[in-house]
């Protein structure tokens, strides 16, 4: 250090011009800033990884992930192709939803099913939550991760969502089984993401970690994004269970004796598989209005996931076994 | 389906809650172990209504079984969402949290106060414009308060919010509260924090966290919360001198190479001049090319693609940077270094050593200074052990362009990499640079470094005008003198000097700060 010392007369003052000026112009927005950091999130996991691919489940913060690929990319289309994990028990919406909006985007994506696990018969009702989502989503997921080899996998998740989500870092490193190790978690500091990996590791990126429901939604209005209009409150045909209102999406919907399905205005804050998704009596037919009632809701959102509901630690426990 | 019907789920008009317009604070909650600093988030999330019935109802049925309330709501377990934290009843690593009121949004960094866990809390720290330091008012300043306080000071975190906890069990006495502070201030000013502001509070009760408690009338200061409303964010940097460290290269066809990356700092125009590092290329802005169509300014912080008028050789590591004021190449630098690993760092391994978009082989050179928290000053030693912060020399395979960390943080910090775990071992402020000894010469010839050495300020506004000031009062005085000779008369001399002291002042100041930017003439004191 010391044969350095004389080095250090010629680079102080960098600021000093800056600070006899006036403050600089107007901050960037609360929004301007998460998404110019999520787009630098985006680009640097593509630039640190061979084979990249974005988890698209269809839902509000899919489609902002895929609208800020697209802004990162701009003028190209973003270099990896999005993967979804297809569990058979979508709303059909989502599906009608997803093909339209791939084929109007240009981009490639990837549908993975479980073929093992539809052969066993596995479903939400027969088997129940926590079998049906390890099986035909943590499962799945491997699957089609080990069968395209791919090394770094964008997600919607948000630091807000949930518990053990919000010590989640931003480059989630897995290991070779995909399994999340919270004590090995990298340190993250200023912007400086680590994507380096072992052979066999992956990354798991997470470009909406510092986002809130209210920023997505906020974040939709401001750019117009389409999002699956379940999220908008109409007439559905939904029956309770357990005090959850669930849709009757199909006919392999198994009701009870007696129980017949009524039509009810509502709407879904997150989208999932329709038996373990809860709707809520709503008449938000507008972004505007969907905000409003985010704001005055007393419940959480994955207040509606019924898997959430497996013990306090259950998240934790689902992302170790490499749940998204 | 046409996702496209959906033009009226969009309609006009001002939005509840206009969250696009409010401003952001980041902020870095710290404190040693058990100075209450869970239970003062999770009030501040809770009476901010940002907790909801059912994570209420689970709380309520944790605190019963986990809890130590004796029943009553017992916040940690809201935020320790590990198992292994809610059963060792501590915060491990660093977990985000998020609240607004009417005038703000918050990111609150949670950092784990147990000693084992530093390096989470600075990796907190590093992006934060203020720092949220707890300190329990009975038990005062701890070992692990003072390298909090350290690590703040390194990553240059100048804003510290003291709140000194507990005061129901120092019996709301303001003799304490003041004599906590005292001892914060002493410990912290040395390391150069600027702005200290403390608070004396009660977080389990609530008291003067939301508004003012009455317990403690004689302390007439904001209440926590409002305080955090107001408090400045980190100054924007757009004003600094440009850099653009490139992160991809966009080629969707022959005809578009566009250059992406986060605007480190500084501003940058369509058709401005810049250099490419390290290359020495100069060229100018093309297109400032977004979704969102062309831009013809962007400032720092926002993400873009450029395009420039020539054709270049950039590639990702490269950075883009302004005319002025320049980065520095090299390939020695010397750093503040803070240890993340378990093992101690090994002298004479080689780490790989991220900054900005750039990766490089660096090796510490033998001979760092460790910086004891105890005696406060800085000792000779071989080896860096877990949580310690050393100061060194690192040296690279290959000259990068580097800013100071005071003068530009993106390109002024770095993490540095086990080349075979690939774990995070180390993050790094740089301090000082200096020029590579290889290739010196030919550097100089590229005007790089010759300009980066002298165009840069090397006397302070003050000593200009203290100069000036000094050099009229002798001026005037031999005015005064030389008048008098020739007229006889003190009055006239005496108005001559008068009216020229104040012009002359002007001028002589102005003079000094012409003469400071002019780099001829000038020797480097090395």
């Amino acid at each position: 250090m010391d044969a350095l010392a004389p080095v250090a007369d010629h680079v102080e003052d960098f600021a000093g011009v800056a600070d006899t000026q006036s403050q600089a112009g107007s901050p960037l927005t609360h929004l301007e800033q998460l998404e110019a950091e999520s787009i630098h999130i985006i680009r640097e996991a593509v630039a640190e990884s061979e084979n990249p691919v974005m988890l698209y489940s269809i839902g509000k913060d899919s489609s902002v992930l895929v609208h800020l690929a697209l802004k990162a990319f701009y003028p190209a289309k973003p270099p990896f192709p999005l993967l979804h994990v297809d569990t058979t028990w979508k709303f059909r919406e989502m599906i009608a939803f997803r093909d339209a909006r791939v084929r109007e985007l240009g981009l490639d994506l990837i549908v993975h099913i479980n073929r093992d696990g539809l052969a066993r018969g596995i479903n939400p009702f027969a088997s129940g939550s926590e079998l049906h989502t390890d099986v035909m989503k943590t499962q799945a997921l491997r699957q089609a991760l080990n069968l395209h080899r791919f090394d770094a996998a964008f997600g919607g998740a948000r630091r807000d969502e949930e518990k053990s989500r919000a010590k989640e870092r931003v480059f989630s490193l897995r290991t070779a089984d995909h399994l999340w190790n919270p004590k090995r978690q990298r340190p993250e500091p200023w912007r400086i993401y680590n994507g380096r990996k072992r052979h066999g590791e992956s990354i798991r990126v997470f470009p909406l970690s510092n986002w809130t429901e209210l920023d997505v939604w906020h974040y939709i209005h401001q750019e117009r994004i389409p999002v699956v209009p379940l999220y908008f409150a109409a007439p559905r045909p939904v029956v309770e269970r357990d005090g959850v209102l669930i849709m009757v999406d199909d006919e392999r919907f198994p009701l009870n004796p007696g129980e017949r399905p009524a039509t009810k205005t509502v709407r879904f804050r997150t989208l999932g598989c329709y038996p373990l998704t809860g709707a809520f009596k709503s008449n938000a037919r507008t972004v505007s209005e969907i905000i409003q009632e985010t704001i005055e809701s007393p419940y959480s959102e994955r207040q509606g996931r019924v898997i959430d509901r497996d013990g306090s630690a259950s998240m934790e426990r689902k992302k170790k076994e490499g749940y998204f | 389906m046409n996702v496209h019907a959906q033009a009226d789920r969009f309609e006009p008009g001002s939005l509840p809650g206009r969250q696009g317009r409010k401003s952001l604070l980041r902020f870095v909650a710290c404190g040693s172990v058990d100075h209450g600093k869970s239970t003062l988030i999770g009030r501040l999330l809770y009476e901010s209504k940002q907790l909801f019935d059912d994570q209420l109802d689970a709380l309520a049925a944790d605190s019963r079984k986990l809890g130590t309330q004796d029943g009553e709501l017992d916040f940690s377990l809201l935020l320790d969402g590990l198992a292994a934290e809610r059963e060792q009843k501590i915060t491990i690593d660093v977990a985000y949290r998020f609240f607004e009121t009417a005038r703000r949004k918050f990111i609150v960094i949670d950092a784990p106060g147990h000693e084992q866990y530093t390096a989470n809390m600075a990796t907190g720290a590093s992006l934060a414009d203020l720092a949220l330091v707890l300190v329990s008012a009975d038990e005062g300043l701890t070992a692990q308060t003072k390298r909090h306080v350290v690590i703040l000071s390194m990553l240059g975190v100048q804003q510290i919010l003291l709140a000194v906890n507990k005061m129901d069990r120092a019996g709301w006495s303001e003799d304490v509260f003041r004599s906590v502070t005292a001892q914060f201030r002493d410990f912290a000013t040395v390391l150069g924090v600027k702005k200290i502001t403390s608070i004396p509070i009660a977080a389990k009760g609530g008291d003067n966290v939301i508004l003012r408690s009455a317990r403690m009338p004689w302390y007439r200061g904001l209440s926590l919360l409002k305080y955090l409303e107001q408090a400045e964010p980190r100054p924007a940097s757009d004003r600094q001198p440009f850099r653009m460290p490139i992160q991809w290269v966009n080629r969707p066809n022959p005809d578009f190479r566009g250059y992406s990356g986060l605007i480190a700092s500084g501003e940058v125009r369509a058709g401005m001049q810049v250099r490419l590092l390290p290359s020495d290329r100069i060229t100018h802005i093309e297109r400032i090319a977004t979704f969102d169509g062309d831009l013809e300014r962007a400032t720092a912080g926002r993400s873009v693609t450029m395009t420039f008028a020539d054709q270049v050789d950039a590639s990702r590591g490269d950075i883009v940077v302004g005319l002025e004021r320049p980065p520095v190449m090299s390939d020695r630098i010397s750093a503040r270094v803070f240890w993340m690993n378990s093992e101690p760092f090994n002298p004479g391994r080689r780490y790989l050593l991220k900054l900005a978009t750039a990766t490089v082989n660096a090796q510490i050179e033998p001979g760092v200074s460790i910086f004891d928290l105890n005696s406060q000053r800085s000792v000779r030693a071989d080896s860096i052990a877990p949580n310690e912060i050393a100061s060194g020399v690192l040296k690279l395979d290959r000259p990068i362009a580097v800013d100071r960390y005071d003068d530009c943080r993106d390109t002024g910090s770095f993490i540095l990499i086990d080349p075979e775990s690939y774990d995070t071992v180390g993050m790094g402020c740089i301090e000082n640079v200096s020029p590579p000894q290889s290739s010196i010469d030919a550097y100089a010839k590229s005007g790089v470094a010759a300009k980066t050495k002298l165009a840069r300020w090397t006397e302070t506004h003050a000593r200009s005008l203290a100069k000036a000031v000094s050099w009229r009062a002798t001026g005037s005085l031999d005015t005064f003198v030389v008048a008098f000779v020739i007229t006889g008369s003190p009055k006239i001399a005496g108005s001559v000097a008068g009216t020229e002291i104040l012009t002359k002042i002007l001028i002589y100041y102005l003079h000094e700060r012409v003469w400071a930017w002019v780099p001829w003439g000038k020797r480097s004191p090395g």
